[in-house]
């Protein structure tokens, strides 16, 4: 199987690791990876602020890199969902005929992470190895714009000597938001310190998610107020082997 | 206990400050904050509980949507039919275009009662146009029924929230208000004595006012019958005991026949109070001689509805039945209550309603209060799709403000130009990332993060760290890994 990855903007430029361990997984089960040196941005950024034609420049930019891709792979629920749901407003008001054709075609073939091992690949047991406490934050377009529902806790359960904690208030968001977290600073703070307190009360020694823009959001506070916990993407822990530990990858 | 004097939110978004503004004076007082957080979690609790014993509870959503986008879809139908079938069994209909026409109606009407007095059932329609200071002005007291308003009417309070307008307040708080206010010195804060206090003073104004106003939940196009659902049965009174009534009710509230109850009212109950069934629904169709009032009026608002109707993707907010669900789900309301969006709408609903009543002519920060969560949208019984319509009404708003001078050197709006640019060339894009890392080293600790930006960077360190750049980006990584294959 080929799958082409789409590492979005911050994943490229703040945390590389998080696309290296898709690499290294991916591989590992066998995935030919094709990756486009071109690729920038999915538009989320802008869409969400109100940036409507600049979403749209990216929506289409990605949609011509990827159009004759087999499969792409996204490992971050949010440029997921903002494909999957903002595009087609986009591409109905902005776009044209042949636009919305490639779309179409293109967008069953678009997958988060958990959905391409568990949807497409039919793993569960992706051979990882990660002997640590682990709690799962669920991202809010993970759980309710993707509904990846029990998947990630599906594959966080084969992964040997894991443990995980449940995370209580597992479906409150944690603040971030995209530039809510600057326009709307103080209140995304009393969002992120309610949530911390969750996370810090699991007692884990990471706090995984499949979107690293809450665990950058968490992981700021975290080192802000010496909780004892780190982030790590859920690529990082199915990547993660006996041989080659997670902070290996890292 | 007396409380210290807060300063007055203000609830009219022509005035009301930015959202970030108004939401810092909220989260600095800890009492409030923490009055909201528990009333919240109370009411989520039970709603989850009653929701899950529905077993086809998306079906009755898919249903009640259905029902009221085919309603918006004919509203023009549906309301003449309305007002034929009301008027036909005795109820006068009058039309306002907006709120100083509805204000005007109602005080011509209240005239003609020769009324300097008038009881009300907890309406937000009538917070919406503002009636009871304008009432007081022209020399008529209004006095609120509903135990939650008279608590804040009493104390000088603002409403928070649209089913429960005085979550804010705690039990102390409303002794306090009702021993200063009803000369009641010994008062406990026993909530069965403070119930006591407020039955006492209602039964007065009940059996010595012989007029009424009151909302509507839903206006029945079928039968022209009007249905207001409560908890108290203070509104059962206000509807009964008076000679008459005047309704003042949003032209998005009817339905088109009255069987469309059966779905509607098990959203409304189950979503708003976390009840099966709530205690009191109130029905009644014109006037009916020798039971109940004798003149029946209702006022038929627009005051900017029907601009909602006419955009398509935005029509969905007239939907809403005013379950408050969103508000209860919202974790961000969670945090700031109502006060923060500076209108009678608070919460998601009042993010999109409010700044589209007044044609996105104030209120350009609430389609921003939000961080698109989707919890709002997942609970609706009528299945508003809120974070899409937020998305639509951010669009209108950027689209409003860039060409402003001002917000040419808005950091957000350079910050997003440039990015914009970046991202429509990969070369560029890679370029920027050499330069922030480089540029960023300054600000990195020998830690590895960043603990303190300039700018509008700061507005992100003030409570969070930031993991400082690595050395190679993942493209840069990938190249290097290809050539070494090759």
């Amino acid at each position: 199987m080929r799958a082409s990855l789409f590492i979005t903007c911050y994943n490229d430029t703040l945390y590389p690791e998080t696309g290296r361990a898709v690499v290294s997984l991916l591989e590992r089960l066998g995935v030919e990876l094709d990756f486009h040196p071109r690729q920038t941005c999915c538009g989320q950024m802008h869409a969400n602020t109100g940036f409507r034609g600049e979403a749209y420049t990216q929506a289409k930019r990605f949609v011509r890199l990827y159009q004759g891709a087999e499969t792409v792979v996204i490992p971050s629920s949010s440029c997921v969902a903002m494909i999957r749901d903002q595009y087609p407003t986009l591409f109905a008001e902005l776009g044209n005929e042949s636009l919305r054709n490639d779309f179409a075609a293109l967008l069953p073939r678009v997958y988060e992470l958990s959905e391409f091992l568990i949807d497409r690949l039919g793993v569960e047991d992706v051979g990882a190895s990660f002997p640590h406490r682990v709690t799962y934050h669920a991202s809010c377009h993970g759980l309710r714009a993707l509904h990846l529902g029990d998947r990630p806790f599906r594959l966080l359960q084969k992964v040997r000597g894991l443990t995980h904690v449940p995370l209580a208030n597992l479906d409150r968001c944690c603040g971030f938001g995209g530039t809510f977290s600057v326009k709307n600073a103080e209140v995304s703070s009393a969002m992120l310190a309610v949530k911390l307190q969750d996370v810090a009360a699991t007692g884990a020694e990471y706090c995984t998610a499949l979107d690293n823009s809450c665990l950058m959001h968490l992981g700021g506070a975290m080192h802000r107020q010496y909780v004892s916990m780190k982030t790590i993407h859920m690529a990082q822990i199915l990547a993660s082997t006996a041989a080659c530990p997670a902070e290996a990858t890292a | 206990m007396s409380q210290p004097a807060q300063t007055h939110p203000v609830l009219d978004p022509v005035f009301a400050p930015p959202f970030p503004q108004a939401a810092l004076t909220v989260l600095r007082n800890p009492q409030l904050r923490k009055n909201v957080a528990h009333a919240i979690d109370v009411i989520q609790s039970k709603r989850a509980k009653l929701v899950a014993e529905k077993t086809d509870w998306q079906e009755l959503r898919s249903s009640a949507s259905a029902t009221r986008a085919h309603t918006l879809e004919n509203l023009d139908y549906y309301l003449e039919l309305f007002e034929s079938r009301c008027t036909a069994a005795g109820g006068q209909v009058h039309w306002a275009a907006d709120a100083a026409e509805a204000r005007q109606i109602i005080l011509d009407l209240l005239r003609q009662e020769n009324a300097t007095e008038v009881i009300k059932i907890k309406t937000m329609t009538s917070a919406e146009i503002q009636l009871n200071p304008f009432l007081e002005k022209a020399g008529i007291n209004a006095y609120e029924t509903d135990l939650a308003e008279i608590i804040l009417q009493l104390g000088d309070e603002e409403p928070s929230h649209i089913v429960v307008p005085a979550l804010h307040i705690n039990r102390s708080q409303v002794r306090e208000i009702f021993a200063r206010r009803m000369g009641l010195e010994n008062l406990s804060d026993d909530p069965k004595d403070l119930t006591n206090a407020a039955r006492t003073w209602l039964r007065g104004k009940f059996l010595s006012i012989p007029t009424a106003i009151s909302g509507a939940n839903f206006l029945i196009a079928e039968t022209g019958s009007v249905a207001i659902v409560e908890s108290e049965g203070n509104g059962r009174m206000c509807l009964t005991l008076p000679r008459a009534l005047i309704t003042l009710a949003g032209i998005e509230k009817v339905i088109p026949r009255f069987q469309d109850l059966e779905v509607m009212l098990q959203m409304l109950a189950r979503s708003a109070t976390g009840e099966r069934m709530n205690p009191y629904t109130s029905l009644w169709t014109g006037v009916t001689p020798g039971d109940g009032p004798e003149r029946f009026h209702i006022v038929l608002l627009d005051n900017g509805r029907s601009s909602i109707l006419a955009r398509p993707r935005e029509r969905q907010t007239l939907k809403c039945i005013r379950c408050a669900a969103c508000m209860n789900a919202c974790p961000v309301y969670r945090q700031t209550g109502g006060h923060a969006y500076g209108s009678v709408y608070p919460g998601p609903i009042g993010a999109i309603l409010t700044p589209q009543l007044i044609q996105m002519q104030h209120a350009q920060s609430l389609p921003y209060a939000s961080s698109l969560c989707g919890a709002c949208y997942e609970v609706c019984p009528v299945k508003i799709n809120i974070p899409e319509v937020l998305l639509d009404l951010r669009a209108q708003v950027t689209d409003q403000e860039r060409h402003d001078l001002g917000r040419f050197f808005d950091p957000m709006y350079i910050g997003l130009r440039i990015a914009n640019l970046l991202f429509a060339r990969a070369w560029l894009f890679h370029t920027a990332q050499f330069i922030g890392r480089i540029g960023l080293r300054v600000f990195t600790r020998k830690d590895g993060w960043i603990h303190s930006l300039p700018g509008i960077g700061a507005k992100w360190t003030q409570t969070r760290d930031l993991r400082g750049l690595p050395d190679q980006t993942f493209h840069g990584w990938w190249a290097a890994r290809h050539k070494e294959a090759k």
